[in-house]
C-alpha cells in the first residue's frame, strides 16, 4: 500500500541558506514510508508579514499557500515557527463566513512540524543510526507554545546510538530570535542570544540541535561571534544521519 | 498621565539598560527566582490551571457586566458610609485627591503601593500642592528616595543592588549614626520600619490602591507582605482607595478565586502576607478604621477597550508573572518601557492608554516566544494583542518606511515564484561567497543590525529548490 502523498514545505529560511535540513526531511519522510513531493510553487508562509501587522498582505500570501499544498494528504515543514503559522494564524486571517476561513482551518489539520508528524503522526521506529556525541536541544517558542513539541524531538533522538542529551538550563527561553524583532532591536536580541549560548556552554555538549532554523542561525551566529567550541545543527540533520555536512556557520 | 512617557524611545532605553552594570547585576541578581517559585506552587496544587480558567471565565463574565458590577459595588459603600468619586481622566483621579486632601488639611500622606496612583501621577500632584506623600511599601521607599518609579509592578525596586539601598539610606536618614552598620538587608528594613513609623503617625491621610473591589459589599481588597497597607489605611483619618474600574468582581466567592491564582502567580506564595479586605469608614463600635472612607474609580480610557480586540487586557490582575517570565524584560528591566507599566502587559496596555504612537514601540520589544500567555493567571492573549497593535501601526502608516518597503517586496516576491527562485538562487551564491569558505559572515550588507552581535551563518551555495529541481529531472 502506498504511504500518504506528504508535501514538503522547506520553508524560505531552509531554502535560501540550508537545503541540507531539507534534503534530510525528504529522507526522514520517505523512510517513513510517505510519498514526498516539493510543489514548486511555494515560497514564504507569510509569518514576516503577519508578524509585522501586515493582515492582507499575509492574508494574500496565506492564500497562495492554501492553493499549492491543498491537494496532499498532509504538509510538513522542518519548522515549528513557519508550522503553526499555517495551524494557528491561517485561520485566524479570515473572518468565519469568508469561504477561506473553511480551506484554512482544513489545511491547518493536515499541517505538521516535521518531528511531530514523525513521531505522533507516522508513529514508526526511525532507522537505527548512530552518532557518537554529546547534544542539547533547545526548544524554539513557537514549536513548543503553540504545537506543543517537546517530547517528540527527544523521543527521536533517544533512538540515535551512541547519542547522549544533555539538557541545558532554561531549554525553554527564547534565544532572541524573534523574526524581525533580531534586527528591530538587536542589542535586546544579542543579549538574550548571549544568555542562551551561556547555557548551552553550559551542557558542554558538543552540539546545540533545534527545529527552527531562524533560532539556530541566531545561537550559531552568537556561539561563533563568542568563539564557543559547540556547534549547531537543525535536529533532522542528526535524525537523518547527514551530519556530513558542516555545521550550521561553519566550513568544516 | 502620558506625559515624559519614553516608551517610544524603546530601542535607545534598551540600549542604555543593557550598558548599566548596576542594573544588570540586580537583574541577574533576581532572575529566575520569581520563574521557580511560581513553578513549585503550580505543582504543589493540582486544580491550579482549572483555577485559571475559572478566573478568566469571571473576569469575562464581570467584563460583560460591568456597567451593573460597578454601580452595585457603588451602591454598597455608599450604605456603608463610604464615597465614590468616579475619574474619567488621569487628571479627575488628582483632583478627587486634592479636593479630599484640601478639605482636610492634610499636610502628609502615607501610601501603600499602588499602580493607579503611578498612573495618575499622584505624588507629583501632592507634592506640587505641598504635601508631602511618603511611600510604605519597602520596595516603593526605595524607589522614592531615589527619585525613580517602579519598575515592576510588584516589586518595584527590583533594579536596585543592596549598595545602591544603602547609599540610599544614608543619605536619607542623614540624622542617625553614620557609623553604624547597613550591610544587612535586615538592618535596612529595620531602619525603614522606624523612619515610616513617624510618618503613620503624622499622616493625615492613607492612599491605597485595589486588588479587588467585591460589588457584593462594597469591600475593597489589597494584598501585601509587609503590612505597611493596613498601617497605612487604618491609622491617618482618612482612607482613599484608587483604584481602576476593572477591578471589580462581583462577589467575595469570586475575590477568593482571584486571591487563590494571584500570589501563586506572582510570588509562588499560596496567600500573601496580609490580605485586607476593607469596608466604609469606622463604626461606633469598631476600635480603629478613619473617620472617612473615599474609593475612586479611574476610568482612562479602559472603557473605550470594552468590546475591541484589546478587551481581553482588563481582565489582568496585575501579578507580575507576565514580566517575571518575559525574556525582554529580564534583559533590559522595566525602565525601558518608558511609562508605568513595563512587559508584556506594559506593552499592551501602554499603546491602549497613551496612543499607538507612543506605544508602538512595546508592540514590537517581543519576539513572540509566547511565555507570558503561557503563564497569566486569566489566560490574557498578550502576543496577539501585540500583534494586533502592529496591525494598527500598519494601518496608520506607523511601520518604519524600511519595513514597509521590505515586506511589499516579500509579498511581490512570493507571488512570482520565478522571481522569488532567481532572487534566492542569487543571494544564497553571493553571501556563499562573501562567507569565503569559512562558513559565515563577519558582516552583513544591509544587515549590520544582525552582525553588530553576531555572526551571520553563510548559506550553502544552491539553494534547495535548484537542487531539487535538477534531482528531479
Ligand atoms: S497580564 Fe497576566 S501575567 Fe501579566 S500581570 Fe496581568 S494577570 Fe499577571
Amino acid at each position: 500500500m502506498a504511504g500518504p502523498r506528504v508535501a514538503l514545505f522547506v520553508t524560505c529560511l531552509v531554502d535560501l541558506l540550508r537545503p541540507s535540513v531539507g534534503f534530510a526531511s525528504v529522507k526522514l519522510l520517505a523512510e517513513a514510508g510517505c510519498d514526498v513531493d516539493v510543489p514548486e510553487a511555494q515560497t514564504c508562509c507569510g509569518q514576516p508579514n503577519w508578524n509585522a501587522g501586515d493582515r492582507a498582505g499575509a492574508a494574500e500570501m496565506a492564500r497562495r499557500v492554501i492553493e499549492t499544498f491543498e491537494p496532499y494528504d498532509h504538509v510538513v515543514l522542518p519548522s515549528g515557527s513557519c508550522a503553526a503559522t499555517i495551524v494557528k494564524d491561517y485561520p485566524a486571517m479570515f473572518a468565519p463566513e469568508d469561504p477561506w476561513r473553511a480551506r484554512a482551518e482544513a489545511l491547518a489539520e493536515r499541517t505538521h512540524e516535521i518531528t511531530s508528524f514523525l513521531a505522533d503522526v507516522m508513529g514508526v521506529a526511525p532507522a537505527r543510526r548512530a552518532l557518537r556525541a554529546s547534544v542539547t536541544y533547545h526548544d524554539s517558542c513557537s514549536g513548543l507554545r503553540s504545537l506543543g513539541i517537546a517530547e517528540q524531538p527527544r523521543r527521536l533522538l533517544a533512538a540515535i546510538g551512541g547519542l547522549e542529551l544533555r539538557e541545558m538550563q532554561d531549554a525553554d527561553v527564547c534565544c532572541g530570535f524573534g523574526g524581525t524583532f533580531c534586527v528591530k532591536y538587536p542589542e535586546v536580541s544579542g543579549a538574550m542570544a548571549a544568555d542562551k549560548t551561556e547555557c548551552i556552554a553550559a551542557t558542554g555538549a558538543d552540539l546545540v540541535l533545534a527545529g527552527d532554523l531562524g533560532c539556530l542561525m541566531n545561537m550559531a551566529g552568537k556561539a561563533r561571534r563568542e568563539g564557543r567550541a559547540f556547534k549547531a545543527r537543525h535536529v533532522v540533520e542528526v535524525l537523518a544521519g547527514t551530519t556530513h555536512v558542516p555545521p550550521i556557520g561553519d566550513s568544516k | 498621565m502620558s506625559a515624559g512617557a519614553t516608551s517610544a524611545e524603546f530601542r535607545a532605553n534598551s540600549r542604555a539598560a543593557l550598558a548599566d552594570a548596576n542594573l544588570q547585576a540586580a537583574l541577574r541578581g533576581s532572575r529566575g527566582g520569581f520563574v521557580q517559585k511560581r513553578a513549585k506552587a503550580r505543582a504543589a496544587l493540582p486544580e491550579f490551571d482549572a483555577l485559571r480558567d475559572e478566573a478568566t471565565a469571571l473576569k469575562n463574565h464581570t467584563l460583560a457586566h460591568l456597567d451593573h458590577y460597578l454601580e452595585a459595588f457603588e451602591a454598597q459603600v455608599v450604605a456603608s458610609g463610604g464615597q465614590v468619586h468616579w475619574a474619567e481622566t488621569a487628571a479627575d483621579a488628582r483632583a478627587a485627591v486634592l479636593e479630599i486632601c484640601d478639605r482636610v488639611g492634610a499636610r502628609t500622606v502615607t501610601k501603600g503601593k499602588s499602580m493607579i496612583s503611578e498612573e495618575c501621577g499622584i505624588n507629583e500632584a501632592l507634592t506640587a500642592a505641598n504635601i508631602t506623600p511618603v511611600e510604605t511599601d519597602l520596595g516603593e521607599y526605595i524607589i522614592q528616595l531615589r527619585g525613580e518609579t517602579p519598575s515592576h509592578i510588584i516589586a518595584p525596586a527590583v533594579h536596585v543592588t543592596v549598595p545602591e539601598i544603602e547609599t540610599a539610606f544614608r543619605a536619607a536618614h542623614a540624622g542617625l549614626d553614620p557609623a553604624r552598620d547597613l550591610s544587612r538587608p535586615e538592618a535596612m528594613l529595620k531602619e525603614a520600619r522606624a523612619v515610616l513609623r513617624e510618618a503613620y503617625f503624622a499622616a493625615d491621610v492613607g492612599i491605597t490602591g485595589a486588588n479587588m473591589l467585591v460589588a457584593e459589599t462594597g469591600q475593597t481588597v489589597i494584598v501585601t507582605n509587609e503590612g505597611n497597607g493596613d498601617l497605612t489605611q487604618s491609622l491617618p483619618r482618612v482612607h482613599i482607595v484608587i483604584a481602576s474600574i476593572e477591578k471589580v468582581v462581583p462577589t467575595l466567592e469570586d475575590a477568593a478565586t482571584l486571591l487563590r491564582v494571584l500570589a501563586r502567580s506572582a510570588t509562588g506564595q499560596e496567600m500573601s502576607v496580609y490580605t485586607t479586605f476593607s469596608r466604609g469608614p469606622r463604626r461606633a463600635e469598631d476600635l480603629d478604621g478613619p473617620d472617612e472612607f473615599h474609593v475612586i474609580l479611574l476610568d482612562n480610557g479602559r472603557s473605550a477597550l470594552l468590546g475591541t480586540e484589546f478587551e481581553d487586557m482588563l481582565r489582568c490582575i496585575r501579578c507580575g508573572a507576565c514580566m517575571n517570565h518575559c525574556p525582554v524584560y529580564q534583559a533590559v528591566g522595566g525602565h525601558a518601557y518608558g511609562w508605568v507599566y513595563p512587559g508584556p502587559i506594559g506593552a499592551v496596555l501602554t499603546p491602549a492608554l497613551t496612543g499607538v504612537e507612543q506605544g508602538g514601540a512595546l508592540a514590537n520589544a517581543s519576539t513572540f516566544c509566547g511565555r507570558c500567555e503561557a503563564v497569566c493567571p486569566v489566560r490574557i492573549p498578550l502576543p496577539r494583542m501585540m500583534r494586533s497593535w502592529r496591525e494598527k501601526e500598519f494601518e496608520k502608516r506607523l511601520t518604519p518606511r524600511g519595513m514597509r518597503r521590505g515586506l511589499g517586496l516579500w509579498l511581490w516576491l512570493s507571488r512570482r515564484p520565478k522571481a522569488w527562485r532567481f532572487a534566492t538562487r542569487t543571494a544564497a551564491r553571493v553571501l556563499h561567497r562573501m562567507g569565503r569558505g569559512s562558513g559565515a559572515l563577519k558582516r552583513l550588507p544591509f544587515g549590520a543590525d544582525w552582525t553588530a552581535t553576531r555572526d551571520f551563518p553563510a548559506p550553502e551555495g544552491r539553494t534547495f529548490m535548484e537542487q531539487w529541481k535538477a534531482m528531479k529531472r
